[in-house]
C-alpha cells in the first residue's frame, strides 16, 4: 500500500509537473512558430451576443483574479503569511478568493448553457473545447471545495505550495511538503498541472498572447516592402 | 512633406445599374469559403435604406470611427484601456443577425419526396448550423425597396431632413432611390488599424491597400465594431476577421481589381493618388464640414516638381509618379472636384470617393423634362425629389456646397453635350451654363470622355508593384533556386 502511494506520489506530484512544465513550453513555442494561425481567441460573438456577455466576461474576470492571487501567494508567501495572521484579514483573503471562485464558476455555468442551447455556436464547438472547459470547471470546484471546506488556502499556499513549487523549479522535488495535505487539495494540485500540460493544444493559448504592447503602440501601422529611401529609379542608380 | 502613393478609387453612382456583378465576382474569388458566406467584400446598397449590416451607419449603436475631442482624435468604439475591459465581450460588435444567416436549400428532398397532394419542397438550411431555418434576412435583402418602411424610412441619413423632403421622398408615384456599391474605402486614418491590439493590421506603404495578417489576428474583433464602413468581417469558421483585399494579387500583377474589372455600369476607376501623409491626423481631426476640402488638399499634384521630387526622395518608383500622373481618381476628385468620400464625419479619411447622383434630382421636375430655356437652365435641385441634404450627409459631412458643385457641374455637361449632339439647346446657352458651374468647354469634353467613352486602361491606371524588390528585402530569391518557393505555407486551419 504504501510502495503504492510512493508510485502514485512520483508520477502525479513529480513525474506530472515536469511533464506538463516541458510540454506546456515546447508545444506552446512550437505552435507559434509554426502553426501560428491557429493562436486565436476563436471567438464565438459574432454567432451570439447576448448570453455571451454573461459568460466571457465574470468567467474571466473571475479567473484572472485568482490566478493573480495565486501567482502572488506563490511570489510573496511571506507577505501573505504575516497578513494572514490576523484572523480578519485572513477571512477577508479567504473570502474574496471564494467570489472570485464563485465569479468564474458563474461564468462558465453560463458557458456551458450558452454553449450547449445556441445551435450556431454548438457548430463551432470543438472536442477540445469541450475537454477544456470540463478541466476548467474541475479545476475551480475543487478550489472552491478547499475554499469552502478548508479555510487556509492562502496560508497553506505560502507554507507548503510555494517551497515545494520551487523545490520542483529547482530540479529537486520535495514531496513532503504535499503528503500531508488533504485529498482534495492534492487533486486541485494534479488537475492543474493537467490543465498546464493540455494548456498548449488547446484555445487556451490566446492567454499567451494578450497585447499588451498596444498599450504604447501608436495608432496606425504600416508596413513597408522595401526600403524607401533605397528604390531603384531610372536615374537613381546608387543602390 | 512626406509624400506617400495610395491606389484610390472613384465610382459614378449615375451609372450603376445595380446589378450586383461586382459582389459576384468577388464572393467567387475570396469569399466562397467557410465562414465567409455571409461576408460581402463588396456589395450594392440600394438608398435610402438601411444596408449591410442592417442600418451599419448609425455609430450611436456600432460606434464605428473617429470621434474629435478637444481637436484629439480618438476612436469612438474604445480607447486603449477600454480594449482590454472589452476584449472578452465587445459590447459594440454586431452579430450574425445583424447582418444573415447563410443558408442553402435541401434539394435532397425534391428528388425522394413522400406522396402528397402538394409540390415537394426545398427547405433552407443553414449553412452555419446545418439545421432547418426560417429566413430572416439575406443579400441584398431590402434591394430597390426604396418606400419600404422598414427599410427606406429607417436610412440613418434622413436625419436633419424636414417633414416635407421626407413625405416629397416617400410619395408614391415620386419615390426616388439609388444604388450605392461599397467595397472597403482603404482609408488614410483607418479606424481598423488604430484599433487592433494585436497589431495585425496595417496599411501597405506602397500602395496604400489595409490588410489583416491572417497570422498575427487572435480574434479579438476590435476592428469589426471601429471600422464605421463595417467592411471587416469575422469569420466565424477560422477565427480571424477578414477583408476586402483590394485584390492586391491582381493588382500586383497589373490586373484590374475583380469588381472594378467585372462592372456592367462602367463605374469603377482605379488610379494613383500622391497625398502628404503628415497632414493625416491633422485633417482626420477637424471639424466635420472641413474634411471634405483638407482631404483634397492633402492630395498633391502629380506634375508639380517639387511634389516630384519629394515623391522620388521618398522612395516613390517613377512608374508610380507617372501612374499618378495619369490617375482618373486625380481628375475626379482634384481636378473637377465632382467625386466625393462617404461619411467624411467618422474621420477615417476614406479613399473611395463617389460621384453623386444626378438623376433623381433631375428628374424631381414633376416628371417634367429639364427646361432648356436660359433662367430655368439648372433643375431646381432645391425642390429636387431626392433632396440635396441627403446626399450632403452621406458625402459631405452635411454641408451641401459641395454636393450642389458636383451635380451642378454635372447637369451643365450634360446640357453642353447634348447641344453638341442633339442640337435642341443653344450652344451659346449651354457654355453660359458651363462657366456658371465653374466648368468650361474643354473640361466638360474631357469629362464626358472619361465618364461616357473611357476604355478599360483609361479608367484602371495600376502601377508596378515592384514586388521584385520586396522580395529581396526579405529573402534572396536565388537561394531557393531549384526548391518549390517560399511564403506562406501553412495552411489555414482552425487553431484547436
Ligand atoms: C490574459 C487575458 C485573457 C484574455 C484577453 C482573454 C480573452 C478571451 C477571448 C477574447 C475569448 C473569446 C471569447 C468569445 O467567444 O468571444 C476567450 C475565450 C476563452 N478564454 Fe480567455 N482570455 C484571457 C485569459 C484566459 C485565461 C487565463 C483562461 C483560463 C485559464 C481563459 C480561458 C478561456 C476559455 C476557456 C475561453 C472559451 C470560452 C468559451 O468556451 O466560449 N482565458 N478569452
Ligand atoms: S457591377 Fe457595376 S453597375 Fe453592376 S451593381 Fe456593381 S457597381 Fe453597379
Amino acid at each position: 500500500m504504501e510502495q503504492f502511494n510512493e508510485i502514485l506520489n512520483t508520477f502525479f506530484f513529480i513525474l506530472l509537473p515536469y511533464l506538463s512544465i516541458f510540454t506546456f513550453f515546447l508545444v506552446s513555442i512550437y505552435r507559434y512558430k509554426k502553426e501560428k494561425f491557429g493562436y486565436s481567441s476563436l471567438s464565438s460573438q459574432f454567432l451570439e451576443n447576448k448570453q455571451h456577455f454573461w459568460g466571457l466576461v465574470p468567467f474571466h474576470y473571475g479567473i484572472i483574479l485568482i490566478l493573480t492571487a495565486h501567482l502572488f501567494w506563490f511570489l510573496f508567501p511571506g507577505t501573505v503569511l504575516v497578513w494572514n495572521n490576523v484572523p480578519l484579514r485572513l477571512y477577508i483573503m479567504e473570502i474574496s478568493a471564494l467570489l472570485f471562485g464563485l465569479l468564474t464558476i458563474i461564468g462558465l455555468i453560463n458557458i456551458f448553457i450558452r454553449r450547449f442551447s445556441d445551435k450556431k455556436v454548438k457548430t463551432v464547438t470543438s472536442p477540445f473545447d469541450w475537454i477544456t472547459l470540463i478541466i476548467l470547471t474541475t479545476q475551480v470546484v475543487s478550489g472552491l471545495y478547499v475554499a469552502f471546506f478548508f479555510r487556509y488556502g492562502s496560508s497553506w499556499f505560502a507554507t507548503s505550495m510555494t517551497p515545494y513549487l520551487l523545490s520542483v523549479l529547482k530540479f529537486s522535488p520535495d514531496l513532503s511538503y504535499i503528503n500531508a495535505m488533504p485529498f482534495m487539495v492534492k487533486f486541485h494540485i494534479v488537475n492543474a498541472f493537467t490543465i498546464v500540460l493540455l494548456f498548449p493544444f488547446t484555445r487556451l493559448v490566446h492567454a499567451l498572447v494578450l497585447p499588451l504592447p498596444y498599450i504604447i503602440r501608436k495608432f496606425q501601422i504600416v508596413r513597408w516592402n522595401w526600403d524607401r529611401k533605397k528604390t531603384r529609379n531610372a536615374e537613381n542608380k546608387s543602390v | 512633406m512626406d509624400i506617400r502613393s495610395q491606389i484610390s478609387m472613384v465610382f459614378h453612382l449615375d451609372k450603376c445599374i445595380g446589378c450586383h456583378t461586382c459582389s459576384i465576382a468577388c464572393k467567387n474569388i475570396w469569399t466562397d469559403r467557410k465562414g465567409t458566406e455571409y461576408m460581402w467584400w463588396n456589395n450594392v446598397e440600394t438608398k435610402p435604406g438601411t444596408g449591410f449590416p442592417t442600418r451599419w451607419e448609425d455609430q450611436e449603436k456600432y460606434k464605428g470611427g473617429w470621434e474629435e475631442n478637444k481637436g484629439k482624435l480618438r476612436l469612438k468604439s474604445t480607447d486603449k484601456l477600454k480594449s482590454f475591459t472589452n476584449i472578452f465581450h465587445n459590447p459594440n460588435m454586431p452579430s450574425m443577425d445583424d447582418y444573415y444567416e447563410p443558408w442553402t436549400y435541401d434539394y435532397k428532398a425534391l428528388f425522394n419526396p413522400k406522396g402528397s397532394d402538394d409540390q415537394p419542397t426545398a427547405k433552407p438550411i443553414s449553412m452555419v448550423s446545418g439545421e432547418y431555418i426560417d429566413i430572416k434576412a439575406g443579400p441584398n435583402w431590402d434591394d430597390d425597396l426604396s418606400g419600404s418602411s422598414v427599410y427606406a424610412k429607417n436610412d440613418i441619413n434622413l436625419e436633419n431632413l424636414t417633414d416635407e423632403q421626407r413625405d416629397q421622398m416617400f410619395a408614391i408615384e415620386r419615390l426616388v432611390m439609388f444604388y450605392f456599391p461599397r467595397i472597403c474605402n482603404h482609408c488614410l486614418n483607418p479606424a481598423c488599424v488604430a484599433s487592433c491590439p494585436s497589431g495585425a493590421m496595417y496599411k501597405r506603404g506602397e500602395d496604400g491597400i489595409v490588410l489583416i495578417d491572417q497570422k498575427r489576428c487572435r480574434a479579438w474583433r476590435s476592428c469589426v465594431s471601429a471600422c464605421p464602413y463595417k467592411k471587416t468581417y469575422f469569420n466565424w469558421k477560422s477565427g480571424k476577421s477578414e477583408k476586402c483585399i483590394l485584390c492586391f494579387p491582381r493588382v500586383e500583377t497589373g490586373q484590374a481589381p475583380a469588381c472594378f474589372h467585372s462592372c456592367v455600369g462602367r463605374i469603377r476607376y482605379l488610379g494613383v493618388l500622391l497625398y502628404d501623409a503628415e497632414k493625416i491626423e491633422e485633417t482626420a481631426s477637424l471639424p466635420e464640414d472641413q474634411i471634405v476640402q483638407a482631404q483634397r488638399d492633402m492630395i498633391l499634384d502629380p506634375f508639380d516638381k517639387n511634389v516630384i521630387a519629394e515623391a522620388k526622395k521618398n522612395g516613390i518608383a517613377d512608374s508610380t509618379i507617372e501612374a499618378a500622373q495619369n490617375s482618373p481618381v486625380y481628375d475626379f476628385v482634384k481636378k473637377w472636384g465632382i467625386a466625393l468620400p462617404p461619411h467624411v464625419e467618422y474621420r477615417t479619411l476614406p479613399m473611395l470617393f463617389y460621384v453623386p447622383p444626378l438623376l433623381p434630382v433631375m428628374s424631381a421636375q414633376d416628371g417634367k423634362q429639364v427646361k432648356n430655356v436660359n433662367e430655368d437652365f439648372f433643375p431646381d435641385f432645391d425642390k429636387a425629389r431626392l433632396p440635396i441634404k441627403y446626399l450632403a450627409n452621406m458625402f459631405s459631412g452635411g454641408d451641401e456646397k459641395f454636393v450642389r458643385y458636383a451635380l451642378e457641374k454635372q447637369s451643365a455637361i450634360r446640357a453642353y453635350r447634348r447641344a453638341v449632339t442633339v442640337g435642341d439647346i443653344d450652344i451659346k446657352d449651354a457654355e453660359r451654363a458651363l462657366i456658371k458651374a465653374d466648368s468650361s468647354k474643354e473640361e466638360a469634353e474631357a469629362i464626358y470622355q472619361a465618364v461616357s467613352l473611357s476604355t478599360f486602361n483609361e479608367r484602371f491606371v495600376i502601377p508596378a508593384s515592384h514586388r521584385e524588390q520586396a522580395i529581396e528585402m526579405y529573402e534572396d530569391p536565388l537561394k531557393h533556386k531549384q526548391e518549390t518557393g517560399f511564403g506562406f505555407n501553412e495552411e489555414p486551419k482552425r487553431g484547436l
